[in-house]
């Protein structure tokens, strides 16, 4: 068996791989003065697992494991962003690991997430339907332990619960649809599998199936049901994780799988999308508006961002896979910025989340206001922010395909979403307060953090060069 | 570097210095310094412009440039300017000139209002230079965002209320207006954005047409207050701060009835001859309601806001009459409009600033007690009503004119109708100046009032200028338009 092509297609994997090797060990022999390079050392870590995705790539597709394992290059793009992603969440994490009860299991966290992101990593490489699966159990089982971080605190323990059982069953469907795939293919091979579809009610089922699975990761409207709960109950940290790396890994591999395995079945698949994107996107909005707690206002966000990025999975094009990763880049870079004010106004004024407690924040702390606005502004796509752009995007991409009607009821929701989105802008610069949180000097790693996302948020859209190096990898149908 | 890429820029660097700034000194310095910029840079671009044509220049558009920005869509950054865009950009650099000048005595959170006022003075620019279907768009949603927080911080009365309704109804139009944008580009085979281009292909079928002809003309209505999409602009203009109602309806309202023109006409143009009887019917109406709405106002901003409703109703009117005379009125009376409102919007808030209430009820002899404010406010009344010499009689006589030549019954019932928001307006005005200018001041604290300061003088003074100069000298204006104007209508026609 020729092992060569493991250093050359699997150079992301290895490194995380290496990287959680790092963290156990670290874990283990660090004395006490040492934890505290803890965080700057996972940093340094994550920076290397990025430089080991983006130098020198393959360029051209390639398998290894006899199929199991089937590289893109765009995977590549994808795992790059996916670990800046994660990067950033350790940058926010810091203060916040830094506390008396989670100190002594920092390493813990590290662990957990890396395992969660290799299971991502192996899902958008997979080849093989039990690969992909493996691969997203991988993906979920250590997530509930980080969503049940905090397990003395607040709702963690409950969110990790519901997690947990709502991933199972998720799961568990899942695994019945593949069952179906097998029995009517005879082969879970993403490469032969599309000779043998036709569309019969058991593959119809199977791809019904498929979708349960995968839009309770992306958290799909009807399968979000758990969204709200745990994104409230899990640590600052981890619901940032959950909405943004794990959504948008998955979304990737639901166009995937989709283009690559279910491309027969088109039609029925478009009308499955079809019906969950209008319905991810207004039930979320309708939600969102009203919601109090801003995380939970922001799981609302993040199920109607889905529907969004749902947009150009629908239209099955190599422009829409372009405008997915793109969209996903975006929707990281603003989605980490706002719950990094969220994270950082949480960890210094005791606990407060709800929209009350925003008011008047920008008579206090003026930069944090300002971060989030933008963030807010960005999400809701508005110009010149890059939301602005990869909204752009995906709705041209749904167009080309001809989906006027799904793009004008997407568009009449933006305006719906704006709305919410300003209403937390009007708390920080509006609403006046008698008691406003205090101001604060926020710790360092999350300066950093925000000054990243800032950025991205302000010149990926400007700057388009970032959109045509995603479009020379992108594949379709 | 484009010299039309310096009307975006500027602001830019405005809003840079701002930044940097740390007393209202240097905030002050820094806004002089680049609306004075832009006013010279303006009217430079107006006497190049006709240098350009005078020297027998050909093209549609002068000065373009382009570059490529989003290769996948063809999406380029591109700007050129014709006749119409040149006075669309003189009458922004006046009204950001003298914007600064009425709001010089502001005193909350100066440097975040003068940023947010730089940022929607980048998207007017932006939008009027360009070309480029989505750099225009892009431009235009820049302008409208910041209004959200100009209003509900600075503002006064129900400003959350109406800064909310104002973005969303605002944002709802511009949904519209992407779905259009998208449907002209798939449209007309997806090979360009640009809107010389696609005028020229002139090959979008006709049942795309007439889907996207109303989607894109109702998007920029919103924002020209096309009837019954106008709600918006009394709550919106009637909390906004001073320069930002000058800005709003001056130089924003006017990107309604410049979209309208210069996308869903120019670039739709079956579906714009098969359906403009629709929109004149609701042009009309906004005509005509807009007036009679203003009579029975009590408030002095709601009463300007309404006559706003009627005058920019009357631009939208114009263009939809499809001949070169309308639609060089309809520019100049987006010019004049643009100036006149700005106008009255700087004295309401001078007085406001002094009375401390907008209710026509509570104020009377103010002629005695701030004569400089009282007698401006005179001029722009007469102007608004349509005075010979003033920049108002030009425009509505043009437009009449124009709509007049129209030789079929219901393009010349629909202008006489029309024709009386004149009288209409003539009532309004006229009364309100009776009962707030003249008589003895009832309020003995009115009577311990000052009249402008210089800063305030300056602003009224400048705008009064450029209205007596349109009012007086329309030739070269009009001229310039009308050449543009020409052949715009004649690919319509086509």
């Amino acid at each position: 068996m020729d092992f060569s092509g493991i250093l050359i297609y699997m150079r992301p994997e290895i490194a995380l791989m290496a990287a959680i090797v790092i963290a156990f060990l670290y874990d283990l022999i660090a004395g006490s003065k040492a934890r505290k390079f803890f965080n700057p050392l996972m940093c340094m870590v994550m920076l290397a697992c990025v430089a080991a995705c983006v130098i020198s790539f393959p360029r051209e597709p390639g398998e290894i494991f006899g199929g199991m394992f089937s590289y893109e290059p765009v995977h590549s793009v994808l795992k790059c962003i996916l670990a800046i992603g994660t990067l950033i969440v350790f940058l926010q994490a810091d203060k916040w690991l830094g506390r008396e009860d989670t100190e002594f299991k920092r390493g813990e966290f590290y662990v957990l997430t890396l395992s969660t992101l290799l299971g991502m990593y192996f899902m958008i490489s997979a080849g093989h339907f039990l690969m992909f699966f493996i691969g997203m159990e991988l993906a979920s089982v250590p997530m509930a332990c980080l969503v049940a971080f905090d397990k003395y605190r607040h709702n963690s323990a409950e969110a990790g619960a519901k997690f947990i059982l709502s991933a199972l069953f998720a799961s568990g469907l899942m695994l019945y649809g593949i069952s179906f795939l097998y029995g009517t293919c005879g082969t879970l091979y993403f490469s032969d599998m599309p000779a043998h579809l036709d569309g019969s009610a058991l593959q119809v089922m199977a791809l019904v199936f498929f979708f349960a699975g995968l839009g309770f990761k992306i958290s799909l409207v009807p399968f979000h049901l758990w969204t709200a709960d745990t994104y409230q109950g899990a640590p600052t940290a981890v619901t940032s994780y959950l909405s943004v790396i794990s959504k948008g890994s998955a979304a990737f591999v639901l166009m995937a799988v989709l283009v690559k395995v279910f491309a027969p079945m088109v039609e029925q698949w478009q009308t499955i999308l079809w019906v969950l994107i209008v319905l991810s996107i207004t039930v979320a909005n309708l939600f969102a508006v009203r919601q109090q707690n801003l995380k939970r206002f922001l799981a609302f966000s993040s199920i109607s961002q889905a529907g969004y990025i749902m947009l150009a999975v629908i239209s099955g094009t190599p422009f829409g896979m372009t405008s997915l990763i793109f969209y996903v880049l975006i929707y990281l870079a603003a989605n980490l910025a706002a719950f990094g004010v969220i994270s950082t106004v949480e960890q210094n004024s005791d606990g407060k989340v709800s929209m009350a407690d925003y008011n008047g924040l920008y008579r206090t702390n003026p930069k944090l206001a300002v971060v989030m606005t933008l963030a807010l502004f960005s999400l809701a796509g508005i110009p010149p922010f890059a939301g602005f752009f990869s909204k752009f995007f995906v709705f041209a991409s749904a167009f080309d395909e001809g989906f006027h009607v799904l793009v004008f009821i997407a568009l009449i929701n933006t305006v719906i979403s704006l709305y919410y989105y300003l209403l937390v802008v009007k708390a920080m610069f509006i609403n006046p307060n008698n008691s406003p949180i205090a101001a604060f000097r926020s710790d360092c790693s999350t300066r950093i953090s925000l000054v990243l996302c800032l950025a991205g948020v302000l010149l990926l859209g400007i700057v388009s060069s970032v959109y045509d190096g995603i479009n020379l990898f992108s594949f379709g149908m | 570097m484009n010299i039309l890429s310096l009307f975006p820029a500027i602001p830019l660097i405005m809003m840079l210095g701002l930044w940097v700034s740390r007393n209202t000194r240097q905030i002050h310095a820094v806004m002089v310094t680049g609306a004075s910029a832009l006013l010279v840079l303006a009217v430079w671009l107006v006497l190049h412009y006709l240098g350009l044509r005078a020297g027998g220049a050909e093209g549609e558009m002068l000065l373009t440039d382009s570059f490529m920005w989003y290769a996948p869509l063809n999406i380029h950054y591109s700007v050129g300017v014709d006749g119409i865009s040149v006075a669309m950009l003189l009458l922004s650099a006046i009204i950001v000139f003298t914007g600064t000048f009425a709001s010089w005595q502001m005193k909350t959170d100066v440097k975040e209002f003068f940023m947010w006022f730089c940022l929607l003075s980048v998207g007017v620019f932006g939008f009027f230079i360009s070309i480029d279907l989505f750099t225009m768009f892009m431009f235009y949603e820049v302008a409208l965002i910041p209004m959200y927080l100009l209003i509900g911080v600075w503002g006064s009365g129900r400003k959350e209320y109406s800064a909310m309704k104002l973005t969303l109804m605002l944002m709802g139009g511009s949904a519209l207006l992407l779905i259009g944008i998208l449907g002209i580009y798939f449209g007309s085979g997806a090979t360009t954005m640009n809107i010389l281009e696609i005028a020229q292909m002139h090959n979008i079928p006709m049942n795309l047409q007439r889907i996207w002809f109303p989607i894109i003309f109702i998007g920029f209505g919103v924002l020209g207050a096309l009837f019954p999409f106008h709600t918006w602009s009394p709550d919106g203009h009637a909390s906004a701060p001073t320069a930002v109602s000058m800005l709003h309806a001056g130089v924003l309202m006017k990107l309604g009835g410049y979209g309208c023109f210069r996308v869903a006409m120019y670039l739709l143009p079956e579906a714009a001859q098969e359906l403009s009887w629709i929109f004149i019917i609701l042009t009309t109406i906004s005509v005509v309601y807009g007036a009679f709405s203003a009579c029975v106002q009590t408030d002095l901003k709601y009463i300007n806001a309404y006559s706003s409703v009627s005058h920019c109703g009357l631009v939208l009117f114009a263009i939809l009459m499809m001949n070169a005379t309308a639609a060089t009125g309809a520019v100049l009376q987006m010019l004049s409009h643009g100036l006149m409102t700005a106008l009255f919007f700087a004295l309401i808030g001078m007085i406001y600033g002094r009375t401390h209430t907008r209710d026509i009820r509570e104020l009377s002899g103010l002629m005695r007690i701030m004569p400089f404010l009282s007698v401006c406010y005179v001029i722009a009344g007469l102007a608004n009503l349509g005075l010979p010499g003033l920049s108002g009689f030009v425009a509505e006589m043009t437009i009449f004119n124009g709509a007049f030549m129209n030789n079929d019954t219901f393009h010349r019932v629909v202008t006489i109708i029309a024709c009386t928001s004149i009288v209409i307006t003539a009532v309004y005005i006229l009364r309100l100046i009776g009962k707030i200018l003249y008589g003895t001041c009832t309020n003995p604290e009115h009577l311990k009032l000052t009249d402008a300061t210089w800063d305030e003088k300056l602003a009224v003074v400048v705008l009064i200028i450029a209205i007596a100069g349109l009012g007086l000298a329309p030739m070269w204006m009009s001229d310039m338009i009308h050449g543009s104007v020409t052949s715009v209508i004649a690919n319509i026609l086509n």
